[in-house]
Formats: C-alpha cells, structure tokens, sequence
C-alpha cells in the first residue's frame, strides 16, 4: 500500500510555523520548500522526521488529510531527536519520508458508527488526525464523544483547538480532566480511566484510545466492564523504528512489524500477539 | 552441461573477468574469504567462508545519502553509484538459499533500492559441495548440497569443472565462456551427487528435524520457560547474527564528517541491549527477551509472513562461532522435543 | 588431558550442593561435538551427572558470570577456576565487581585448553574427540580418527601460560603449579622492533577483519561497565559499525586503553574473535610497558593490588620517557 519509490531517501520540508502546546510539546507545520505538503496520508500514519546529524525518529502525522495546505506533527520532548526539533525556529529545514504504516480504517471499520476517542498526554496527538477527520466529514460518523485527560491543564495538547472548535461541533461531546486539582480549572479532576467509567458510554460505538500504557490498560479494562468487545477497540502503537517498512528488524512484535502491519491495531489483534511491547 | 578441466580454470577466471568483477573464496591464514579475483589468486575449496556471502547485496556498512547543511537549509545527495555487474563465484547451496530468504524482505514492497540494485547486478555462480562437515544441517531446511541453485550451478571433480545454467542470466554467462568450456554429458555430476548425498545422509545433524517449529507457533513457544537457560551464558555480542547469512536487522545511523553529514547503513543485531530501546522505554528489558527474538524469528515469525520458509540455512557459522557454543541447533533440540536421536 | 579427572568436579560439586555450602554452580555444559562447550548454571545432582564436562575444551573463564550471578537469590554459586582465571576473579573483586561472600571458588589444575581451530587446520571434519595421554584423538567424517599431540593444539594463551598458581579460591583439587616463565611478550618485542609503517601494515590488516560483533568486549571481564561507552547514544563515539577505516581502529585500540592495568591477560577477547585477530597483542603490550617503564606488575595476582597507572608514585616515569621510547621504536 506505500508507493514509495525510494523508502530510505526524505525529501526536504521546511517548517514554518511552531506552535507551543505545553511545557513539553510543541506542533510543528512541515510543508516542502515549493510550499505544498509533502505527501498524501490517512489518519493514524506516520511519518520519520530527521535532522541530518541528529538522528532520525518516527512521528505520528497529527493533522488531518483533509487538510490541504500543510502536513502537522505534535512533539513531546523527551530524546535526542525530539530535543533538537525542540530547539528549532522557524524556517529551518528538516528531513520528512512517508507515509508508513496502516491507517485507523476511517471509511470501512468506522463509517456509520458513534465514535469514542480517549486519550492521555501526548497520546491526543495521532487521535487529533482522526478527529478532525471525522469532524471533516461529520455525516459519515454518528455522534462523537471526546475523553481526554492530561497531568495538569497546562498538559493539555491542543486546548486551544479542542475549546474554540471541536467543542463547538454539534453532535461532539468533549470531557477534559486533569490529574489533580488547580485552582484555575473549574472541570472534572480524575484520572482518564476513572473517568470514562463515570461517564458511562453505552457500548454501541467504536473506542480508540492512546496514551501511557497505564492508562492503556485501566481504559481497556473499564471499556471491557462497560461491555465493549475488543473488536470496537483500537489503539495506536509505537516502538523504536529505523525504517518505517518493516524491514530492519526492531519494531516486531511477534511476526508483526508496527511500523508496516501497524501502527493501528484493534485489541483482538493485541491479543494474538506474544506480551513484549 | 558444460565443462573445463581444473588446470585451466585460470582461463575461466580470466575470460569472466574481462566483462564483469569477479569474486570468489580464497584463502587466507584466518580462513577463506571472499575476494576480487585477479591472476594468481585461486578458489578455496574451503566449505564456507567466514563472513557469508549476504555481503554484496546487504554490505556491513553503506553510505545511504549525504546532506549538505548551510544554515537552515538541507541538501539532500543520492551518493549511489553502484551499476557494475558482477560475478559470484564458488557460493554454497546454504548460502545461495539466504539470498532469497534476504529477497523476501529487501524485495517485500516497497523494495529496498540499494539491495535491489546490487541484485540486479549480481550473477550467482554456485558450488555443490562434496565434503559437509559436522556443523553441517542444511537438509534440516529442505536444501541439497550437492545441487545448490543460483545462475549457474558448478560441480567441482577431481580433475573437472562443470557447469550448468539454470537462469538467463547464468546462460548469458556461460554463453559467454563458450570459448574456454566445452559440452559434455551429466554422467560425472550424477555420480558425484549421489556420494554427497550418501555423505550427508551420515552427517551428525542429518536428522535434525525443524517440524516442531514453523509458521503460526508464535503461542507455543514464547513462554516456554527453556528460554532462560538456553539463553542463560549469552554474552549479547552479535557474532551469530553478524555471521549469520539470512540475518537482515539493521540500523541507520548519521555521521558528521565535519564537512557534511553522511547517513549510513550498518549490521545490527537484535542480541545488543540497545537494539530495541526507545527514549520512552525497552520492550526486551534483559538477553532472554533478545536472545528469544533471534531464534523466534529464524523459526516462527519469519516463516510466519513467508509462507512456512525458515529463515536458516544450516550453514553452520553459528556453530562454529559463537563465543559460548550456544547456538540454532541446540535451541531447536531443546525446544523442539525428540528432533534427533 | 586435563591430570584432574571430570569425576572429581562433579563429586565436588555434589557434595558442596548437598552440604548446603552452595545452591548452584557455573560449570562447562556438554555440546554436540566434545568441543562446542557451554558455560551454564547447573542447579542438581542430577543435571551436574547428565552434562558437566571437564574437558580440554574448558577455556571459558567464568569470573564476569559472578558479576551477574552473585546477584540471583541469597545462596552461594560454586565456580570452578583455572588458574588464569583466578586472576580476572581477584581483579573483579578488587573492582568490587562482585560479592565475595556469595561465591564458593574452587581451583582446578589445568594443563592448557586446546584450540580448535587448530584441529581444524588438521582436517575439516570433527565429529567427536577423546583425549589420550598426550594425545587428542579426533574422530572425522572422512580422514579416520587422527592422534594429534595435544600439545601442538593448544591455544595460544595456553602455549605461553602465565601461570599454573591459582591466585584465588576457597578450596584447591589436586596440586598447585607455578607462576611461570612465558614467552608471551615474544610476539610483542617482534612488532616493536618493525618500523611503523610495518606496524601500522600489521594492525590495519589485523583489525581491517573485524566485524564490529563486540564478542571480544562482551566476554572481558576488565570490561564490566554497565553502560559501555559504545552502546550509549549519549556518546560521541556510539557506533555499531565504523564509517570509516579509522574508526574500525579506533574501537580495539579505546578499548585497550581502558582496560590497561587492569587487563590480567586472560586471553578471552583472542579466543572468542570470530575473525581471529590477536587482540591480546594490544592488551599485552601495554602490560609490556607498564613491566618496563613501572616495574614488574601482573594484575589480579594480588588482592586489592593498585595498577601502577593508576597508583601515583614520586619516581614514577616522566610521560616523556615514553615519547623517547617512541622516538627509539621510530
């Protein structure tokens, strides 16, 4: 399904706009010099970003395909890589090759259905792709709810967006929740699986998570009390990759690669493969 | 068939090496390796070479691209210029086999480029063997080593040559060599065949048998508690993987020159500690996890995604190498239950 | 070939396990083929019957498994020592690389390991091997079973031991030997004398074999650091392969460095190299230097002992001393 003809070789894109989401994440808008994006992609892809001499890593594509201008990547800070993309300003050219891996099934698995993403952290950013696609084409999908928690208000990715646009959405349902109290937010206080419970979600939707794997696990747990079948949950995974085609070696999971027969899985699909991720 | 006498495969050599770079196994004081052929140097007898032949199409270390950095700005440079053709001489049946076994992934869509050019390049002249030794198991993988494949096919007699082709690109070759080889029948090679055949039959590892293993075993074996103790004095170095003729893992790695940066590509192993580490964490957190990786891949996962193809040749390297004589065959003999014996 | 027969390990090892004084033992594990041994952990009786070998194929030096051995459980591990290798045991316990109470050492005679790829060089085929006296009986597939003396076919670090005195251990089977007088800095003084063009022809043909598989480090017990230097992508010098020729250089010759003083000359690295590079020429020649430019120093011999490198003394050798030298060997 990847039509690339050169797999290892980027092509160069230019970032032209940073945004600072929280103390450690960043979203960067990476378009080529000639000002299109670099390539096509569905929700849930990704894309290796590199700046030569630094290193390459792997990064879920955040922004929608729907958009047509630009493609957009949501960074937390926390190795070589990502520390250098931190310290970027605007114009500075860096390495982009993709798309890879298979995407959320958008137009088959998910059209028609009510839709429930729950997310933690950073792991907002691959939900932000589907969301925005599904609000893109808001007839194809039913109602929309939105879980999503992070350490502290200032940790939450995207707020800006989430408040001025998604929560506006008719027929999209946006519950925020931090950690722990702080006197400026006036919202629920709870930790993410905790509070998917209170909300109670009848199970005839399709559930995507993504976060820690803590977070993972509890949500699973408490969907799976609410009656969910793991055939309705999917997830999005990541381990160290290098080449993004399934061919160094280092991203299996089982006979599976992330990077190439993920990194979307549905937990049934988790459930056939060895516990080593 | 075709055939030339050995006291004038000089002549073979020679005529190959007008039109193509010729490689084959010689000799040295550290064991046989492959080489350029040039006048003087001779073809090993020498079963197998230390490092395999996997080399020329996935070298130890590449030169992927160069990036000129100025500024803000980034060039990339496609630093390729490998278009020769070339000649590989004197690869065993084993071997032979870990080129498709190495196709199957570099070729998997989407193809990687620089394996698939050097492919394309690439004539694979094979050599039956005649004398398997004790490390020998490639029966265990359904492979004859008294009638390899390859382009051309050589068996080696006493006093002759021949040779057979078994692709268009082996008869382009041999068509090319008609000056120097003359027709003959296959009586001698059938003859030939049928001793290795007898010889290999009474091989120590004749009836190891890789039924256990196998596609879709992933449940079966993953747990199993003999992982801890096979893996138990493994130094977690990658001489088995780096030896290994169908091992394929690798890293990619940038280089600052200085003057620019130069992105490579190397070996690596899944044996190394850091092979699998992330900023984020470690999904094989000690040389149990890694050393199951090595042998779940060789003969589970990978059969797992190509259809039922083992990814080993029962070359034997590991055998001979590994630093604490912990190795394929005695994983699959405890794993595996009543294998020999 | 070994004087001590393998019954009188395993009864050791029985009694020790039945006595309590210790819950397990790292021993030599019977392969397919007499001389493909494995280090293991033998937790029984009954394992210790079915697949201890004590054999001429023993030459792997347990002392770095303590590091990660002493660590499992509360019990002692019984190890078996040779005498070279009670000298990486004192050195790692110097290091306080591992519990000394955890550990029951017992020294075994040895009379030198057999290399064999040396039998190798003889015929291509071993199928099994018995030891004869002075002779190694090797059984092949297609030349009959050849009677090769077993002196011929030891390894190099066996041809010029260090010493037949063990330097460490709790309890000693049969009769100490000697510290003895080896040749081993022979083939040192030999690369010495060539000019550097012929030294730096020696190396480059030497280490242009290797394939970066780190088996030479992962098996040194000088080499214990948790987070090697060249695995850490922190480092400048993180590489699993070399970009350059330099660099392929760079890698044995660091690693020499940093093993200097405490590097006992146990011979690990030489004969585990897949590619057969002589690397304990590197190590040796820094023990040369620092015999030469220090006084005599062996490291591990003594417990607790300073290398002279890193023991500063008032008439230690000015660093220019060594340049001098340098200027001579020019």
């Amino acid at each position: 399904m990847i039509d690339i003809k050169e797999p290892l070789i980027p092509v160069v894109g230019v970032v032209t706009d940073i945004r600072i989401d929280t103390p450690d994440v960043k979203t960067f808008r990476v378009v080529t010099p000639d000002g299109k994006k670099a390539f096509e992609h569905m929700p849930g892809q990704c894309a290796m970003l590199s700046i030569p001499g630094v290193g390459e890593a792997m990064f879920s594509i955040t922004s929608s395909p729907t958009n047509t201008e630009f493609m957009e990547f949501s960074i937390k800070k926390c190795g070589c890589v990502t520390q250098w993309l931190h310290s970027m300003e605007v114009g500075q050219q860096i390495t982009i090759r993709g798309p890879y891996g298979h995407p959320f099934p958008v137009d088959t698995e998910f059209a028609g259905h009510d839709m429930l993403f729950i997310a933690g952290g950073i792991g907002l950013a691959p939900l932000r792709s589907v969301i925005n696609y599904c609000r893109h084409y808001r007839d194809r999908y039913g109602k929309i709810d939105i879980v999503y928690g992070s350490r502290s208000m200032q940790d939450l990715v995207d707020y800006k967006e989430i408040i001025d646009e998604w929560s506006k959405d008719a027929g999209v349902n946006v519950h925020l929740t931090i950690d722990r109290e702080q006197p400026e937010w006036d919202g629920h206080v709870g930790f993410v699986p905790n509070y998917v419970k209170e909300l109670g979600f009848s199970t005839d939707k399709i559930a995507i998570l993504c976060g820690p794997p803590i977070m993972i696990k509890f949500t699973l747990a408490g969907l799976l009390e609410l009656g969910f079948d793991k055939t309705q949950v999917y997830t999005t995974m990541e381990l160290r990759m290098k080449c993004g085609i399934g061919k160094c070696g280092r991203c299996n999971i089982g006979s599976k690669y992330v990077c190439k027969d993920g990194p979307v899985f549905r937990f049934d699909e988790i459930d056939e493969l060895p516990d080593e991720y | 068939m075709r055939k030339i006498s050995l006291d004038k495969l000089n002549q073979l050599f020679s005529k190959i090496a007008e039109t193509q770079t010729l490689y084959m196994p010689v000799d040295t004081k550290t064991g046989a390796r492959y080489e350029k052929w040039e006048e003087g140097k001779e073809l090993s007898d020498a079963l197998n070479t230390v490092r395999s032949a996997k080399d020329f199409f996935f070298p130890q270390t590449e030169n992927l691209m160069d990036f000129k950095m100025e500024g803000k700005n980034i060039e990339i440079i496609d630093t390729r210029n490998e278009a020769e053709d070339f000649v590989i001489f004197g690869v065993r049946a084993c071997d032979v086999k870990s080129f498709e076994i190495l196709d199957r992934v570099f070729l998997a869509d989407p193809a990687d480029s620089y394996y698939e050019n050097r492919r394309n390049h690439g004539t694979i002249v094979s050599m039956a063997c005649t004398r398997p030794v004790e490390t020998c198991f490639c029966q265990t993988f359904d492979i004859d080593a008294a009638s390899p494949e390859g382009d051309v096919v050589c068996h080696k007699t006493d006093d002759a040559l021949y040779l057979e082709a078994k692709s268009d690109k082996g008869e382009a070759l041999l068509n090319s060599l008609n000056d120097v080889t003359e027709d003959t029948d296959g009586s001698a090679v059938d003859e030939q065949v049928k001793t290795v055949h007898e010889r290999m039959s009474r091989l120590p590892l004749a009836s190891l048998s890789a039924d256990a293993f196998g596609a879709d075993k992933t449940k079966e074996f993953f747990d199993r508690p003999e992982w801890a103790e096979l893996s138990q004095s493994c130094l977690g170095c990658g001489t088995c993987t780096f030896v290994c003729p169908t091992c394929q893992c690798y890293d990619i790695k940038d280089f600052n020159t200085g003057h620019g940066v130069k992105r490579f590509r190397c070996w690596d192993s899944c044996m190394y500690s850091n092979f699998t580490k992330m900023s984020a964490g470690q999904p094989r957190l000690t040389q149990v996890e890694r050393f199951r990786q090595r042998f779940m891949h060789k003969l589970v996962y990978y059969p797992t995604n190509n259809d039922g193809l083992f990814s080993c040749v029962g070359c034997g390297r590991c055998l001979s190498k590994c630093p604490i004589q912990m190795n394929i065959v005695k994983v699959m003999k405890k794993l595996g239950g009543k294998s020999n014996d | 070939m070994q004087e001590i027969k393998r019954e009188i390990l395993i009864n050791k090892a029985k009694d020790l396990l039945a006595d309590g004084t210790v819950d397990r033992v790292l021993g030599w594990k019977a392969g397919e083929f007499d001389y493909d041994v494995t280090p293991a952990v033998f937790n029984s009786a009954d394992e210790i019957e079915g697949d201890f070998v004590w054999n001429g194929f023993c030459g792997a030096n347990f002392s770095k498994y303590l590091v990660k051995e002493t660590l499992k459980g509360d019990g002692k591990v019984l190890v078996f020592l040779k005498p070279c290798d009670t000298y990486s045991f004192n050195q790692l316990l110097t290091e306080h690389r591992f519990d000394r109470e955890k550990v029951y050492a017992v020294g075994v005679p040895c009379n030198g390991m057999v290399d064999v790829n040396k039998i190798k060089e003889e015929t291509d085929s071993v199928v099994s091997i018995d030891f004869d006296g002075g002779n190694t009986v090797v059984h092949t597939l297609y030349d009959g079973d050849l009677s090769l003396p077993t002196e011929k076919l030891l390894s190099e670090r066996c041809v010029n031991c260090k010493s037949k005195k063990h330097v460490a251990y709790d309890e000693l089977l049969g009769e100490d030997g000697e510290v003895c007088d080896s040749g081993r800095f022979d083939e040192v003084a030999r690369l010495e004398k060539m000019t550097p063009d012929e030294r730096f022809e020696f190396w480059q043909n030497e280490l242009s074999r290797c394939i970066r598989c780190n088996a030479c480090r992962d098996v040194c017990p000088a080499c214990t650091c948790e987070k090697c230097v060249f695995d850490n992508p922190e480092s400048p010098v993180e590489n699993k392969a070399p970009a350059n020729s330099f660099e392929e250089k760079m890698f044995h010759i660091i690693r020499a460095f940093h093993v200097v003083g405490r590097c006992t000359d146990c011979g690990e690295c030489s004969r585990v190299c897949p590619q057969h590079i002589p690397l304990h020429l590197l190590n040796r020649k820094f023990i040369k230097d620092i015999d030469e430019l220090y006084g005599e120093y062996q490291a591990g011999s003594v417990l607790g002992n300073r290398a002279p490198i890193v023991d500063y003394k008032l008439d230690d050798a000015e660093p220019s001393e060594a340049v001098e030298r340098g200027d001579e060997n020019a």
